[in-house]
């Protein structure tokens, strides 16, 4: 037994029978305490990935296994218990008048008894650093504070795995790093899975693992030092490295060979500097 | 055309209690034929700033000029139309305004709105879809059977098709991949040499603003807080993290060389590959 908490098995899904295959014969597992970054061209059937996960879409053929459960009509109001997932736009996934509200939608919706609820609220608007504005306003929020309110919303429900898919897209970068540290967080303090579908090469860094996705099938699955060290292939899909990267894909054409693929700049520096010194 | 705003302050809702004043003192001018970025956060007043550009709003004291057309308080532009179909503008998102039938149909219904005659629409669909590199055996597709990035380029030929002078583009490539990105910039970057446009950028990305544009202008708290050439701008790290902006990547970097490596690299606007090379040069000058 693995501890796996996600696991495809064939999936192939499309949206009619004389549409194309979306995902063909996809199989992966995601662990109950992994940070997956999922990538891929537009269109490579990233969100469909995560549509599937809880049941928003049902796969034509194929497996899909949550905690334990298989994702079907009978079992999706289970699995959603532990799916917890942020869309891209926040202004589409507000429908509280205040923040506590807000927050409060998805517990009301599973019967939680009120005591409990303002509890929960409390909590999960601490995690992500949104305390002070319980009785604010959801939509005079920055894009930051209303993507954190929404990942808050998810907390409240105590989910095994949280998605965000492109929850960082419309942000500027401020708001990204908000979110991105909120996320870090949340993974050292709980027990959580973490599903980030995602443009933003930067982000994939901070990942445990890349799912790389093109043309509806898993391209690659490895680590991001790995991935980042395939930039011919991935320009070829449709996809770039980071400018870390691609600075030390350079130098090794200059013929400077550095000791390990860098992911961020304090990497590419210490790997110049013991080349420096090593001189 | 020229564009310059004297004094700007737009306020919204003035005088009741949801009064809220976006952009205050704003003054700036844009030569024709250049290519600006504008950066800032949100809620830095970007938004409100190009909604002036073709008089979707009319600032509440100071004056916005855009060529011959003069916007102000007191005073409404006669020919709004006239101006709107001299600046165009690509707003956050454009394929989500796609609503026609086929994709002809879309990119047609700018012009027949500003009175182009039918030829001149035709010839201009034919045009703008080669421009914004898409296939002509589309024309009589729908647009919804596109991919997102093909959508966004319908969308964008939709706009160039009123033959605008100004080109407005508001975060053109959220929510693009990669190759999306690049492809989308790089078409925008050609137009703009081709027709001589004067193209104003609103971005995010201080990469973008730095590889495309010959001008910034950063926006902070409803007014300007910086511009010049963005090789020079963006250099100026302490003043930018202020207002919470980073410095791009490339310099952020040379800025590491610098303090842990003791080699100093003007940033001139070099390419990767070229930064790499003084790089080596120097390592290797030093070790000699």
């Amino acid at each position: 037994m693995t501890n796996s908490f996600i696991e495809f098995r064939n999936v192939s899904f499309r949206y009619g029978k004389d549409q194309p295959w979306v995902l063909k014969n996809v199989s992966f597992t995601i662990d109950s305490n992994e940070w997956v970054a999922v990538i891929g061209h537009n269109g490579s059937g990233k969100s469909t990935i995560a549509k599937l996960i809880n049941g928003l879409l049902f796969p034509q053929e194929g497996e899909i296994i949550v905690d334990g459960l298989t994702v079907n009509e009978h079992t999706i109001w289970d699995v959603r218990k532990s799916v917890g997932m942020v869309f891209q736009n926040p202004d589409n996934q507000f429908v509280g008048t205040t923040v506590r509200d807000d927050v409060a939608f998805g517990l009301e919706n599973r019967g939680v008894p009120r005591e409990d609820m303002l509890k929960r609220i409390d909590v999960s608007l601490g995690q992500v650093g949104m305390s002070d504005y319980l009785l604010h306003e959801p939509h005079r929020l920055s894009g930051g504070q209303k993507q954190r309110v929404a990942i808050a919303g998810v907390l409240a429900i105590s989910p095994k795995v949280i998605i965000l898919d492109e929850a960082t897209a419309m942000l500027d970068p401020k708001g990204r790093l908000e979110i991105m540290q909120t996320v870090s967080h949340l993974r050292q303090a709980e027990q959580l899975a973490l599903i980030t579908i995602t443009h933003d090469l930067n982000e994939i860094t901070r990942a445990s693992r890349v799912i790389v996705m093109n043309k509806g099938e898993v391209w690659l699955e490895s680590n991001p030092r790995d991935v980042f060290s395939r930039k011919e292939d991935l320009l070829q899909i449709g996809l770039d490295t980071p400018f870390v990267a691609t600075f030390a894909d350079e130098l090794s054409r200059q013929g400077i060979k550095l000791g390990k693929q860098p992911l961020n700049h304090e990497e590419l520096m210490d790997e110049l500097w013991t080349y420096h010194s090593k001189m | 055309m020229d564009i310059s705003f004297k004094n700007v302050t737009y306020t919204y809702q003035p005088n009741t209690p949801f009064e809220h004043r976006a952009i205050h003192d704003l003054s700036f001018t844009i030569k024709s034929g250049s290519f600006v970025a504008i950066v800032g956060h949100t809620g830095s007043g970007k938004s409100t700033l190009i909604q002036h550009l073709n008089g979707l709003l009319r600032p509440t004291e100071g004056q916005v000029k855009i060529g011959d057309y003069t916007l102000s308080a007191d005073k409404k532009v006669k020919d709004i139309k006239e101006l709107r179909s001299k600046v165009g503008v690509v707003f956050q998102y454009p394929e989500h305004q796609l609503f026609e039938e086929t994709i002809a149909k879309d990119i047609a219904f700018g012009p027949e709105n500003f009175g182009v005659g039918e030829e001149e629409v035709k010839k201009r669909v034919h045009e703008t879809i080669h421009a914004v590199q898409l296939s002509e055996q589309l024309l009589d597709r729908s647009p919804f059977d596109l991919s997102g990035g093909q959508m966004r380029r319908v969308a964008i030929a939709g706009v160039l098709a009123m033959e605008p002078q100004v080109l407005v583009l508001d975060e053109p490539t959220a929510g693009l991949d990669p190759r999306g990105q690049q492809d989308i910039m790089n078409m925008f970057y050609q137009l703009h040499h081709q027709k001589g446009l004067t193209t104003i950028l609103v971005t995010h990305s201080m990469e973008d603003a730095l590889k495309y544009a010959d001008h910034v202008i950063i926006m902070d708290h409803g007014t300007k807080y910086m511009e010049g050439k963005p090789t020079e701008v963006f250099q100026r790290k302490r003043e930018l993290e202020k207002v919470q902006l980073d410095v791009p990547e490339i310099v952020q970097f040379l800025f590491g060389v610098e303090k842990q490596l003791g080699i100093s690299i003007a940033y001139r606007g070099q390419t990767i590959a070229e930064l790499a090379t003084e790089l080596v040069e120097e390592l290797r000058s030093r070790n000699l």
